[in-house]
């Protein structure tokens, strides 16, 4: 049986519009999930690339995170840090449909070598 | 009400020449693109429409004027029965297709009947979105999308009553509109904060808001609805998510519309949100072509009537031969409430690269935002005066370079093209007469400001408090600032710091305006103080949150979203990710029960590190989100609350052991050190507060480098204050001695209030002082004899409200979003 393409994490009224949530991932990196005040939706590796400070506990406004940390905003879209601060961390594309939130499978764990080679 | 006409009889010599076209779909995409087709090529096609309501094309999106009484059905049809005729379309309606069988080419509709088809269209629009909630299916409950829903909801107004409406988007509110002018008393349930989240951004959905609430509807944001409820067979009601329940007479479902996929699905054509469409439209199955609201076009779905036009062009060049193209289409949005002027256009979420231009006119309540990227129009909200929403929009389908007219844009198109000399903000300013009114709610004209500029007023500082042009509602800022420009050219005088680059405000003007305008929220704030951006930063919604905390005791809602991690989740956020736990000490005393409840919490959650910490406290490290409300929970339980460690908040009182141990000792510094802590504990500050009681001058407790410190004498109480041991250590300033422990609390409640009204958020008491003077803070405690008593007053009052353990609402089950993962990823299984 494939795969779906999209993994579903469940509704979007999980996380409420200016807050953001987390998703471990055995083996891989843990995701934050944010929904900004205007009802947008995206996820990045919960690290900030300065000291790997949880974004997803940072003060969410407009469409970027800063880093409870040590202050680095980061772009929601793009992962990059903004102002004078270089870095970035990965993003994972996200869809939202029926009222519920899906990631980009391949994003948040890639398939195994096995499951490549069949799918190429 | 089959339409008669068979073509082949009409065209008895090309029909069986023709090809036949099947459409399935008699609604506007369907329709529009058989109108697209014959006017290319009106003898290239035999067609038949199937259509599941029993009634010819109509415009869908006028429904909402016909359910306010403003429109009739007539007036919305828009192909009529001879329209089918005329053209020799043979049109099946109220026979809804049941299938697709592609081996043999033929469609198959819910009477039996079975139609063999060249080319099949398919335009199944979208249909209605029904939250999966208990008593969905009851009698009373309807969804808005067709002209029998509207003919339910009229049934149900003539009765009067109460209509409830799930759903705060276009077209809930719409609904709600028209059921509140038939009579009903109407309540919009929005699971969103914001209405119409999609179309606009918090500001104006605020302003949105604020207006359907003064006409009398009732709107619910953030409110899930849980399950409808029942009385009699029929609906009576909705009950939400947090208890409370709303009586219905009827209830319209309007959350959503999902494109109508399932007929392409069972005949096995690639589907993901939508039907997936190239860009002629065409489906996976190149005899199949798709349009409307059930397709997916490079991953976009729309829902909007202005895309269907431009697919069924591009779907009608390539039926005709003459493949052109679709590419998509950037959208706009007009709320159709009468009265309510609401736009909104293209991408208004905004981006690193993206630039907002906002301007906020408070008094006519008007909101306009325009999104550039690369000095191109990406998006527009407009609020209160959309007439620029044509010109923008046309601005942003075009990508024309508006790095020309970009100083005068929002202000709209007569501004910005009214000749070069205005499209410079400066140069309009400039041809202003004297006596043109600048400032609106101060009543000064440009006259005055100019003649107070030359008159030393250099800054826009100086100007406010010279002339008060600019000190009300902010709105006239950018003249004043454009005044300052010409007079002095380059010797404008930079101002007092404004309290973020949101704002021209300072933390001292947003203070005194929240409570002169007696502002209440935050998004309230940003729009009559003329925030520069959407919904702030980091550094003005804790601000914010803090000045409205303090100025409305009891009444504002304090708002989790702009709180600092550690002051959301009750604990202190350490390098690693997790958190330390400091259970309060009154006083710094602990006793057996409380130390072995810390010990098992230690144990039992493996915590790496127990630490004594400067404030007399015990600090419990290396806990986990997750594990918080367990951990309090266990300290709960010994009779501990939170020690708000973490807060911009009062954080420990220190005490020595005071007369009742201490040789030296004058009075009982632990006793009046615990009724302080009990008296301030909880309280929300500008910065973190630290009080300490020393029981002698020998000040063990090291009470002068506190912000309020106590040093017992003989004769009474000593109490200093500003003092800080911190990167800039500083000792106290002296205030005053006191005979009694009830004057040292009385004057201890009065001055954290002082220092809670006055200061700027993030400024600790040193700085404050420092800034003010010792002998301004003297001047408010003592000159008026009943001051402390008030400022006493006022900060018991506050705390009346803010003693109430957040820990123990924590442990029983509060925000448990808040400590919880979605969901684990498990590869492992995910792959078996």
């Amino acid at each position: 049986m494939m795969q779906a393409k999209w993994l579903d994490i469940g509704p979007v009224t999980q996380i409420e519009p200016g807050m953001a949530a987390t998703l471990p991932v055995i083996g891989g990196e843990e995701i934050a999930v944010f929904h900004t005040m205007r009802g947008e939706f995206y996820a990045l590796v919960n690290k900030c690339p300065h000291k790997q400070g949880p974004l997803s506990q940072g003060i969410v406004h407009g469409d970027s995170v800063t880093c409870p940390l040590h202050n680095w905003k980061i772009s929601l879209r793009s992962g990059q840090a903004l102002g004078d601060d270089v870095g970035c961390v990965p993003t994972i594309p996200v869809k939202v449909d029926a009222g519920r939130i899906y990631l980009l499978r391949e994003a948040v764990v890639p398939p195994p070598p096995a499951q490549q080679a069949r799918a190429a | 009400m089959n339409a008669p006409t068979n073509f082949d009889k009409a065209n008895p010599i090309l029909g069986t020449l023709r090809e036949k076209l099947v459409v399935i779909g008699n609604g506007m995409a369907g329709c529009r693109a058989v109108e697209e087709i014959l006017a290319r090529d009106p003898d290239r096609y035999s067609i038949t429409i199937f259509g599941a309501e029993p009634r010819v094309n109509y415009n869908r999106i006028m429904l909402s004027p016909v359910l306010a009484g403003e429109k009739s059905f007539d007036e919305i049809v828009l192909n009529t029965a001879e329209w089918y005729a005329d053209n020799g379309i043979e049109l099946v309606a109220g026979d809804p297709v049941d299938h697709i069988d592609r081996e043999r080419s033929v469609v198959v509709a819910r009477s039996g009947r079975v139609e063999p088809y060249d080319k099949l269209l398919i335009a199944t629009g979208s249909e209605p979105f029904v939250i999966p909630v208990p008593g969905r299916d009851l009698p009373g409950v309807v969804t808005f999308r067709d002209l029998d829903d509207v003919e339910k909801m009229l049934a149900a107004a003539d009765g009067g009553g109460n209509a409830v409406v799930i759903g705060g988007g276009l077209l809930g509110l719409e609904a709600a509109h028209g059921l509140s002018l038939r009579g009903m008393s109407a309540t919009v349930v929005h699971l969103m904060p914001t209405l119409m989240e999609r179309q606009l951004d918090e500001a104006a959905g605020w302003l949105l808001k604020t207006e359907l609430e003064r006409r009398g509807q009732t709107i619910l944001t953030g409110a899930d609805t849980e399950e409808i409820l029942e009385r009699d067979g029929h609906v009576c009601g909705v009950r939400l998510r947090d208890g409370r329940e709303i009586p219905a007479d009827i209830v319209v479902m309007a959350v959503g519309i999902r494109p109508s996929t399932r007929l392409a699905k069972t005949a096995g054509l690639e589907c993901e949100r939508g039907i997936l469409v190239d860009d002629h439209m065409v489906t996976s199955d190149p005899a199949i072509l798709a349009v409307g609201e059930c397709v997916e076009h490079r991953g976009q779905c729309y829902g909007l009537v202005a895309p269907l036009w431009e697919m069924c062009r591009a779907l009608a060049d390539h039926l005709t031969g003459q493949p052109s193209g679709y590419t998509g289409s950037v959208t706009s949005t007009k709320l159709k409430v009468s009265g309510i002027d609401v736009f909104s256009a293209g991408d208004f979420i905004g981006g690193d690269d993206h630039e907002d231009i906002v301007m906020r006119d408070a008094a006519r309540g008007v909101y306009k935002r325009v999104i550039l990227k690369d000095n191109r129009i990406v998006g527009a909200v407009l609020y209160g005066d959309t007439a620029d929403g044509s010109w923008y929009f046309d601005l942003l389908k075009k990508q024309e370079d508006v790095s020309g007219i970009r100083d005068g844009l929002i202000f709209g198109q007569a501004f910005a093209m009214g000749g070069g000399a205005f499209a410079d903000p400066n140069a309009a300013v400039a041809a202003l007469s004297d006596d043109a009114e600048i400032c609106g709610c101060n009543g000064v004209s440009k006259g005055k400001v100019v003649a107070t500029i030359e008159a030393g007023a250099h800054s826009l500082d100086a100007v406010r408090s010279q002339c008060k042009a600019s000190a009300s509602c902010g709105s006239c800022t950018h003249l004043v600032e454009s005044l300052l420009a010409l007079t002095l050219g380059d010797g404008v005088e930079v101002g007092a710091k404004t309290l973020c680059k949101c704002t021209s405000f300072t933390h001292d003007d947003v203070r005194r305006l929240i409570l002169d305008k007696e502002l209440k929220a935050i998004p309230q704030v940003m729009q009559e103080l003329h925030w520069t951006t959407p919904d702030g930063c980091a550094s003005c919604r804790p601000a914010l949150n803090y000045y409205l905390l303090c100025a409305w005791p009891g009444e504002y809602e304090d708002d989790q979203k702009s709180r600092f991690v550690n002051e959301r989740l009750h604990a202190n956020i350490q390098k690693d990710g997790t958190y330390s736990v400091v259970p309060r000490m009154w006083g710094g005393i602990t006793n057996p029960a409380e130390l072995r409840a810390i010990a098992d919490v230690v144990e039992k959650y493996n915590a790496p590190m127990v630490k004594v910490t400067g404030g007399q406290r015990i600090d419990i490290f290396g806990i986990r989100k997750e594990d918080l409300p367990a951990v309090w929970a266990d300290l709960n339980a010994a009779g501990m609350v939170s020690g708000h460690a973490y807060g911009k908040a009062l954080r420990t009182v220190k005490t020595c052991v005071g007369s009742e141990w201490c040789r030296f000792g004058t009075q009982d510094s632990t006793g009046l050190g615990v009724k302080i802590e009990r008296m301030t504990w909880g309280s929300w500050m500008p910065h973190k507060f630290k009080i300490a009681v020393s029981g002698c001058p020998r000040n063990c407790a090291e009470a002068t480098i506190k912000d309020f410190g106590v040093v017992c004498v003989d004769s009474g109480y000593e109490l200093h204050v500003g003092g800080n041991g911190g990167m800039k250590v500083r000792a106290t300033d002296p205030l005053c001695k006191v005979a009694t422990e009830e004057e040292a609390l009385e004057h201890c409640a009065a001055f954290i209030q002082l220092y809670r009204e006055d200061a700027h958020y993030l400024e600790r008491t040193a700085p404050w002082i420092e800034r003010k003077g010792i002998e301004w803070v003297r001047a408010q405690l003592f000159d008026d004899p009943q001051a402390v008593k008030r400022l006493a007053a006022r900060f018991r009052y506050s705390q009346k409200f803010m003693q109430d353990d957040p820990w123990a609402r924590r442990a029983a089950g509060e925000r448990r979003d808040l400590h919880s993962h979605l969901a684990t990823v498990r590869p492992a299984t995910e792959y078996a």
